[in-house]
């Protein structure tokens, strides 16, 4: 073989990576059973109606991943699909960009889009997609008695011994350790919000700490309860859902002290896609890709969509158990997000 | 029963024995575990352990479902083509400079040669983390990360070291002579380089190419920091496959990478024993 | 040489053999040019770029120049004047509607921990105020919307990350802190000495797990028939050869709850539940050994191939114990094998980042982990650099006292 011939060939090859593999749009979500109703619903009908490739990647939530992007200037995602928790927070620091709503259609009835949705899913920043849930769950094998019921009982290890699989993150989980210490739910972000507050919550957790098991990425809290790992867990309720429907998993879900929250689509900030992004988000909003989020049993953002839903699902819908809930507070966790962040960090190392 | 000499006791026997148990106890360390994925990649459930019916050798518990997915899945399709761009990219690149390199560190004239040489020689000691770290820095300012040609100059630097070295080695048996004789009989150094010396060297290089290669092929710290999602190699694919959703679809993967690297042990073995050839050495 | 000779020959000839030796020099130099320019710019320079960042962040100096303008005669004692809290003000408004606030405040809060939220919710209450009235009374809203903008601590901090070139990093990444008064002392948290010393402490136990495994295998093989010996050197080979990822995942499939070993020690009755391994320092040392031990045997097998039997069977006839002789005349003579394995393991698992990351679960994390945590989670990349550039500096150190003491020239691949 000739040498120059090989160096001919690493030209064509790096030339061939450009152009067979360029993709049209990276949209990146949470993966799993999640993941799969959103490729099902949302993803493969854009494909097909417009011919655009697009890269389904998975990430594990938080704004790490995109403060990266931002600030070394190498947008690599276009849509996120990210949790209100992190929404405030990167919209008011700029990884995410500003949205027009007016460009939203209508819902299938044709109620305009500002009416169609309910309120809070019309971010500044994004555009609503679901409303969901965290609770916990607990694997029936391991509790053949009867398991833990309330928050307060997955702090006991005492009566429900067992590992706990939490994710690893401050949100929530603090949130978690301040009701199950008795701070009533319209208090948390309050009591939160104070150096004592947050000491008392990192004292409760520490009750548990040797029993945790800490995971990345919401798609590993069913697998941890199937393979032992944990004996309850954390868990988007869809996650839960689809494990016990799909695969007749022997787990229960607790509702009590369940945080909810929404999802939105957003757009990645310096982004060259732009026109491609928001395109996608229009589509994968309307009315029915939302209403097909049902197979996972969390709630769409549009009335149009809700009416669509069988009546059996509904209770399965974290809208069925607000009563039992606290609302995730996006601008608490925006303006707290980083400093509990750092103390969370710390923690875990002590 | 093997012959002992006469001044063995008891004791030097049973040592000898024990000794060769240890070796081969440490054997099966080394090569079980790479084995014992094979089996686990054709489970026909979504797990990472054997299933009674796996271990009842029932066909029905068996299956070839994860490879199945390996060709299906974009994700996967993706990380093969960009693993297999990357690696030869990267492979070109290394062995063609690393070559010519050490062909000038093997002149006795070479001005500042050890100074040099463990200039090149250093991507090979500096831990991954701290080489991603400052790779990150220093392309995010010609815009180099998150492209191809980024992480295949990156790749080609890691494997800079194992071609200098590879070269380095056959060109220890390189009679000199032979430079000189071309250069005297009118040729220029490069047509000399080229038709004498690189024929001469060329087990050398190809294993020197195939050290980068499999360098960049087995990589995942610097793509973890400088790949974008259109660069997402076989192991960046399975760091994330082991972090996010375990399944066995990285047993299947493993298992061909598995049957991939005794390949290339094979071609390493035959290009050492042609070396020993040439050189007549041995 | 040249020189030595100079006075014997014409000077003519001195001159042509000079002008012979510089072009002999150049050529050859010519060789090695491209390459040695491709490797300065594609590593040297992110390298020297790493320790450079580790030391210098402008960040804040650019983000808020005339605030810290403002501050510049500041006595830090008592609150600053209502001149520069308004100035602050204006800025904090400018920040937030180019939603940089946030970078102000993450830079911040490395120096005063729990300042991000103050900084973060008062440019939120400060983003929709008219410019007119931030002129007149900015330092008064500040105030109001956070009581802590009254305590000068915050203001220092300000001042503190204001600076572009600073030794704090580093006095971070070694639990320091500098008081006021510009001494330097123990921070109350010890994270990062006791990281490092830990990923010492691990890196030693894997590289003695690797010596006690490699040695009397690679005996056993230099000391067999080659044919023989390069049998089983294919099965050090084959794992040297395989995949990171693919030798990681097996020791998941090994280790987890419900994986291989467990079951194997259930269904032999030697435990009754399960053992947790996966996600454990264990694992990560035992995964990491397995992974490291062909450096170890290979060297060690070229050196011990090398030495002849006879010594050995020479001081046994004479009546010498195994033992003694073994360690008097084998051990000393596959030194140079051992010592350069030893060093390649334990400079390769000072610095290994893939294996913990994946099996270590929280306490089988080393120093890479957290670099590469505060390279990816909390993007504090300065310190990310400075924690990184003491690992280089260790690792330099290992390596240059090796080869004083013991040649570098020992190491081989196999």
């Amino acid at each position: 073989m000739k040498y120059h011939h090989l160096l001919l060939a690493a030209g064509a090859l790096a030339l061939g990576a450009q152009g067979a593999t360029a993709q049209d749009l990276t949209v990146t979500s949470f993966g799993g059973a999640y993941g799969a109703a959103q490729q099902e619903h949302m993803i493969d009908p854009y494909v097909a109606a417009t011919g655009t490739n697009i890269l389904f990647e998975d990430y594990g939530g938080g704004v790490a991943e995109m403060k990266a992007q931002s600030e070394s200037g190498n947008i690599q995602w276009d849509v996120v699909d990210i949790e209100v928790i992190d929404l405030e927070r990167a919209c008011s620091e700029g990884y995410v960009a500003v949205i027009d709503h007016s460009i939203l259609p209508p819902g299938d009835d044709g109620t305009p889009a500002a009416e169609d949705f309910i309120p809070e899913a019309l971010h500044e920043c994004g555009v609503g997609n679901i409303v969901w849930s965290i609770i916990f769950a607990h694997s029936d094998d391991a509790y053949p008695d009867g398991g833990p019921q309330t928050i307060v009982d997955f702090f006991d290890t005492e009566n429900f011994p067992g590992k706990r699989g939490l994710r690893k993150r401050p949100q929530v989980n603090m949130e978690w350790a301040l009701m199950a210490d008795g701070v009533a739910p319209e208090e948390v972000y309050e009591v939160l919000a104070t150096e004592e507050g947050q000491q008392r919550a990192f004292d409760k957790l520490d009750t548990i700490k040797d029993d945790i098991v800490w995971y990345d990425s919401w798609s590993q809290a069913p697998v941890l309860l199937n393979d032992g790992g944990a004996q309850m867990v954390q868990s988007a309720n869809g996650r839960i859902f689809a494990a016990i429907k799909d695969e007749g998993a022997p787990f229960t879900m607790i509702w009590d002290s369940h945080v909810y929250d929404l999802d939105v689509w957003a757009v990645m900030e310096g982004t060259e896609k732009m026109d491609t992004a928001l395109d996608f988000i229009k589509s994968a909003t309307m009315t029915i890709p939302l209403s097909g989020m049902q197979d996972v049993a969390y709630g769409p953002t549009r009335r149009s969509a809700q009416a669509l839903l069988p009546e059996d699902i509904k209770q399965d819908l974290p809208t069925a158990h607000l009563d039992k809930g606290l609302k995730a507070d996006g601008i608490f966790w925006a303006d707290f997000g980083e400093s509990l962040g750092e103390k969370f960090n710390e923690w875990l190392l002590q | 029963m093997r012959a002992f000499p006469e001044y063995f006791t008891f004791w030097h026997i049973a040592g000898h024995y024990a000794l060769r148990i240890t070796a081969y106890i440490v054997l099966a360390f080394l090569i079980l575990p790479i084995l014992v994925i094979v089996p686990l990649s054709f489970n026909a459930e979504p797990f990472f352990t054997f299933t009674p019916g796996m271990l009842a050798l029932d066909p029905e518990a068996y299956s070839l479902r994860w490879y199945n997915e390996i060709i299906t899945d974009q994700k996967w399709t993706l990380a093969i083509w960009n693993s297999f761009v990357i690696g030869v990219a990267a492979a070109i690149l290394a062995t063609v400079l690393g070559t010519v390199a050490a062909v000038g560190l093997a002149s006795p004239w070479m001005p500042f040669k050890r100074l040099i040489t463990a200039l090149l020689l250093s991507p090979m000691i500096v831990p991954l983390i701290i080489i991603a770290a400052g790779m990150f820095f220093f392309y995010t300012t010609f815009g180099l990360v998150g492209t191809y040609a980024g992480l295949i100059i990156a790749h080609a630097a890691l494997g800079v070291p194992f071609v200098i070295i590879t070269v380095t080695a056959t060109l220890a048996g390189f009679d000199r002579t032979l430079f000189s004789a071309g250069l005297s009989l009118g040729a220029s150094p490069v047509k000399v380089f080229w038709d004498v010396v690189i024929p001469l060297i060329r087990p050398g290089v190809i294993s020197g190419g195939l050290f980068a290669f499999v360098t960049s092929f087995d990589e995942v710290v610097l793509v973890l920091f400088l790949a974008g999602p259109e660069q997402r190699t076989i192991p960046r694919q399975m760091f994330s496959g082991l972090r996010e959703q375990i399944n066995p679809t990285i047993l299947a993967v493993a298992t061909l990478l598995v049957i991939l690297s005794i390949a290339l042990l094979v071609t390493l073995e035959i290009l050492r024993r042609r070396t020993e050839r040439l050189r007549g050495s041995r | 040489m040249v020189k030595a000779h100079q006075h014997r020959l014409p000077p003519e000839d001195a001159r042509n053999a000079a002008r012979e030796v510089r072009a002999r020099r150049l050529r050859a130099f010519l060789f090695v040019a491209p390459l040695l320019a491709f490797i300065t710019f594609a590593f040297v320079a992110p390298i020297a770029s790493m320790l450079f960042r580790s030391a210098y962040n402008p960040t804040v100096a650019d983000l808020v120049p005339d605030s810290l303008q403002a501050l510049a005669d500041w006595d830090g004692e008592a609150r600053p004047s209502d001149a520069a809290l308004t100035q602050f003000a204006i800025d904090l408004k400018r920040l937030a509607n180019d939603r940089t606030s946030g970078q102000l405040a993450e830079e911040v809060n490395r120096f005063l921990p729990g300042t991000s939220s103050v900084v973060k919710s008062t440019a939120r209450q400060l983003r929709r105020v008219e410019d007119t009235t931030l002129a007149d009374t900015g330092a008064t809203l500040l105030l109001e919307a956070n009581a802590a903008w009254s305590e000068p601590g915050i203001w220092r901090a300000l001042r503190k990350a204001g600076q572009t070139y600073t030794s704090s990093y580093y006095l971070t990444a070694l639990d320091l802190e500098q008081t006021r008064d510009g001494s330097i002392q123990q921070r109350d948290t010890k994270i990062y000495l006791q990281l490092y010393s830990k990923t010492l402490w691990m890196a030693l136990i894997i590289t003695l797990l690797t010596l006690i495994l490699g040695y009397p295998l690679a005996f056993h093989m230099a000391h067999s028939s080659t044919s023989h010996a390069n049998f089983l050197m294919v099965f050090v080979l084959l794992p040297f050869w395989t995949s990171l990822l693919v030798r990681t995942t097996s020791w998941i499939a090994l280790l987890q709850t419900n994986g291989v070993v467990n079951s194997t020690l259930m269904a032999l009755g030697l435990t009754g539940d399960p053992l947790e391994m996966l996600y454990t320092q264990f694992s990560t040392i035992i995964a990491m050994t397995h992974i490291l031990l062909p450096f170890m045997v290979l060297p060690l097998y070229s050196v011990m191939r090398g030495i002849d039997p006879s010594y050995m069977r020479a001081a046994m006839s004479m009546g010498s114990r195994p033992i003694p002789a073994f360690l008097r005349i084998y051990l000393p003579m596959s030194l140079p094998g051992l010592s350069a394995g030893a060093l390649l393991v334990f400079i390769i698992s000072v610095g290994y980042y893939i294996t913990p990351a994946l099996v270590g679960g929280t306490d089988g994390q080393m120093i890479s982990n957290i670099i590469a945590f505060h390279m990816q989670q909390s993007n504090n990349w300065e310190l990310a650099a400075a924690l990184g550039s003491l690992l280089l500096f260790l690792i330099v150190a290992l390596y240059w006292l090796y080869d004083k003491f013991i040649g570098a020239g020992n190491i081989k691949l196999g």
